[in-house]
């Protein structure tokens, strides 16, 4: 027994191996949180780059760029990669990075496991993206691939898309059961659940949410397999199978999965606005019932996506009401960020910029979503770029703003050194018009009628399309700015003290800036 | 990892192979759902026996729309676009086939009703849509529906449309077809 604590115990002195094998094989949560933050990064700039293939061809009406077979190919990529590859793993970045550190924890409690479900990602997007070439191209249908358009109309390629979600739900699975094992068996004494940071709580949750999702995800794209290769009628009307089955399938899976993207979100913009309000946040066992409410109702409200399907009407007014129910926790946890906020003595750091913005937007990508659960206005908006203004405004400068906010803020932690603050600030206030610029005037477009998924559009959308596009390419632009700065950072900086910021509160802070190789090797203790 | 690990992993592997299950008994999950609301313009064989006759019925105008599913070469087309009718009472109704191909094919109709609230009180006691058609090369027939609409349907319901959709079946074996029982 005592030989087996020796050798852990020296294993701490060891710094990270060296070369490419450390990053090959690494089991230390730092190092796979790092990984996990740059193949995220590389997936955003690819899946940006999609996005402004998509733009540039709607710049003005008619066919100008591509082909519209390469258009809904742009359109199914990017909207799969921004998901899964993009979002996703950048908030498995942050929780490998995060949680152990947040609950005193040595590492996640599987730390093999944390090295395959990583590397599986580049498999499964190398898959994804190799369909590019292949003969019919890659996959056309959208990144809801509703059946039959998916299967019974699919390009070959299907198949590898087919393989490619599996090999990335088998990740997220993998990730999520060491979150929850990690939060569950490996917190510091003292740390009860309700004393737990609150980013440890939304990814407690999140992490829930995606072992009861991910699966059936799996099992759609299983049954699409079985119809397209074994000869079975799933989703097939000639067969007895229907295709509205698979709406069902996938929107069962699909409403959990846009909470997934942003219960995260609301973790970490509860610590920095703590931080920088100097104030102890407002609420927090509220905003705790919030994430668990929220995470629940969003099993019940799958068919708003599903309106114009042609469900009864008891089914449309169940439906709507308990999608109108969520806004009830969302808006408390927008009061709770708001009241921790008043009368506190905030600064405007970059990470509050981008937390305050995030606030602000995310709350109107809200109230769009609550006008679309209203079932009749719903009839008319579904399908049009108002749908689309509604989840950008909730996925952009909701997830994506909060996940740039938790880089500006934890950077410091990461790499011992301090970010540029000018840089910062000018990156927020590029982001910040370019989303703006690009979004808003989608949510016009699309209640003039401007339907989504289409490469080309009547001469009445012209102007805002182009106005559109213009934002886009800022947005765009600004990211590159973001590689520069978090690259600059990494190489040098003013050096960040132990605490980095005047009201930072928690485990983490209290390690030295940048974190050691390993941390918590004997629990510290809680109070 | 110590035992409460363990433990902890033990029941989150086992809750995602049951969601995976889930996902697959979703299937039947929804077909019986259908079936019991009378959701989805689904419709089922109505129980012999039960009469829906009745003198008090009122007047109904029923549409009957056909539709060849893509790469279907078949004719297809109701042999009266639309018919006046009474609830409580039986009709009958007629669609025209041709297999105006060279080779001998199978085909299934699978039905739909609009309003889909009409659908719980359409009681068919005969239809195409029941059965796999065959027909030999250049074959016709005239393919038969007999039903009734129960007197209770709301006041709201004035006209009903009936629609059917043709699909090639020919080449789907029997095998995997005994899965699917016709609707
Ligand atoms: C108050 C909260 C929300 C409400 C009431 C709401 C409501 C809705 C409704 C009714 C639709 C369907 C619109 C249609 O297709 O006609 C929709 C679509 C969508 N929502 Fe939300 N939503 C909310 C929050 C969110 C959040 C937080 C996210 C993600 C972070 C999100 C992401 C999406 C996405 C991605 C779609 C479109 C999916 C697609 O068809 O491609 N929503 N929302
Ligand atoms: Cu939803």
């Amino acid at each position: 027994m005592s030989s087996v604590i020796e050798s852990h115990h020296d294993d701490h002195h060891h710094g990270p191996a060296k070369g490419l094998m450390r990053w090959l094989l690494t089991t230390n949560h730092k190092d796979i949180g790092t990984l996990y933050l740059w193949f995220s990064f590389a997936m955003f700039l690819i899946g940006g780059a999609m996005a402004m293939v998509i733009r540039a061809e709607l710049f003005q009406p008619g066919m100008q760029i591509v082909e519209p077979e390469f258009y809904n190919q742009m359109l199914t990529l990017h909207g799969l990669i921004m998901v899964f590859g993009a979002v996703m793993p950048a908030f498995v970045g942050l929780a490998n990075w995060l949680v152990p550190m947040m609950v005193g924890a040595p590492d996640m409690a599987l730390p093999r496991l944390n090295n395959l479900s990583f590397w599986l990602l580049p498999f499964a997007f190398g898959i994804l993206l190799s369909s590019l070439f292949m003969e019919g191209g890659a996959p056309n249908f959208g990144w809801t691939f509703y059946a039959p358009l998916s299967t019974t109309y699919a390009p070959p390629s299907v198949t590898f898309f087919i393989f490619s979600v599996h090999i990335m739900g088998a990740s997220s699975i993998m990730g999520s059961i060491n979150v929850i094992v990690t939060i569950m068996n490996m917190r510091a004494p003292g740390m009860d659940l309700m004393k737990m940071p609150l980013f440890v709580w939304s990814w407690l949750i999140t992490a829930y949410l995606l072992i009861a999702v991910m699966p059936v995800l799996a099992g759609a794209v299983t049954m699409m397999l079985m119809d397209i290769h074994f000869g079975t009628s799933f989703f097939n009307a000639a067969g007895g199978g229907d295709p509205v089955l698979f709406q069902h399938i996938f929107w069962f899976f699909g409403h959990p999965e846009v909470y997934i993207m942003i219960l995260p979100a609301f973790g970490i913009v509860s610590h920095i606005i703590e931080t920088f309000s100097r104030k102890q946040l407002f609420g927090y066992s509220s905003m705790v019932w919030a994430m668990l409410s929220i995470a629940i109702l969003s099993f019940v409200v799958w068919a708003h996506h599903m309106f114009t399907v042609g469900m009864p009407l008891a089914a449309e007014l169940f439906f709507m009401w308990a999608t109108m129910l969520i806004a009830v926790p969302t808006g408390v946890k927008v009061f709770n960020w708001v009241a921790t906020m008043f009368k506190g003595s905030i600064t405007y750091e970059t990470p509050m910029l981008f937390a305050i913005s995030f606030v602000v937007l995310f709350t109107i990508g809200g109230f769009s979503g609550l006008m679309l659960s209203i079932v009749p206005a719903d009839f008319q908006y579904h399908d049009t770029y108002f749908v689309v203004a509604h989840f950008h405004y909730v996925l952009v400068p909701g997830s994506i703003f909060s996940i740039m906010a938790a880089v500006y803020y934890w950077i410091p932690k990461w790499t011992g050194n301090m970010y540029d603050e000018r840089m910062g600030r000018l990156h927020f206030w590029l982001s910040f018009v370019g989303v703006n610029v690009t979004f808003f005037p989608q949510h016009w477009i699309g209640l003039a009628g401007m339907p989504r998924r289409y490469p080309d559009y009547a001469l009445q959308f012209a102007d805002w399309n182009m106005v559109s596009t213009a934002g886009a390419f800022l947005f765009g632009a600004s990211q590159i700015l973001f590689l520069f700065i978090v690259l600059k950072t990494v190489m040098g900086g003013k050096k960040a003290t132990p605490q980095v910021w005047e009201g930072a509160r928690g485990l983490e802070w209290s390690v030295e800036s940048p974190a050691p190789y390993h941390t918590f090797s004997t629990p510290p203790k809680v109070n | 990892m110590n035992n409460s690990a363990k433990r902890t992993l033990k029941y989150l592997s086992l809750a995602v192979f049951g969601m995976f299950f889930f996902s697959f008994a979703l299937v039947p999950l929804y077909d019986v759902f259908c079936e019991v609301t009378g959701l989805n313009g689904k419709i089922s064989q109505s129980e012999e026996g039960t009469s829906y006759e009745s003198n008090t019925g009122r007047d109904l105008t029923i549409q009957f729309v056909s539709h060849n599913a893509e790469q279907m070469p078949w004719v297809f087309k109701p042999s009266e676009k639309i018919m006046k009718v009474k609830t409580g009472k039986y009709s009958n109704a007629t669609f025209f086939v041709k297999n105006n191909t060279d080779k001998p094919m199978t085909a299934r109709a699978v039905p739909s009703v609009a309003p889909s609230n009409a659908n719980e009180y359409l009681k068919k006691l005969e239809c195409f849509c029941f059965e796999e058609q065959f027909l030999a090369p250049g074959e016709e027939a005239l393919l038969p529906v007999r039903f009734i609409f129960d007197s209770n349907m709301p006041e709201s319901i004035n006209n009903v449309a009936l629609s059917y959709t043709i699909f090639d079946i020919t080449n789907y074996n029997d095998m995997e077809m005994a899965h699917h029982d016709g609707r």
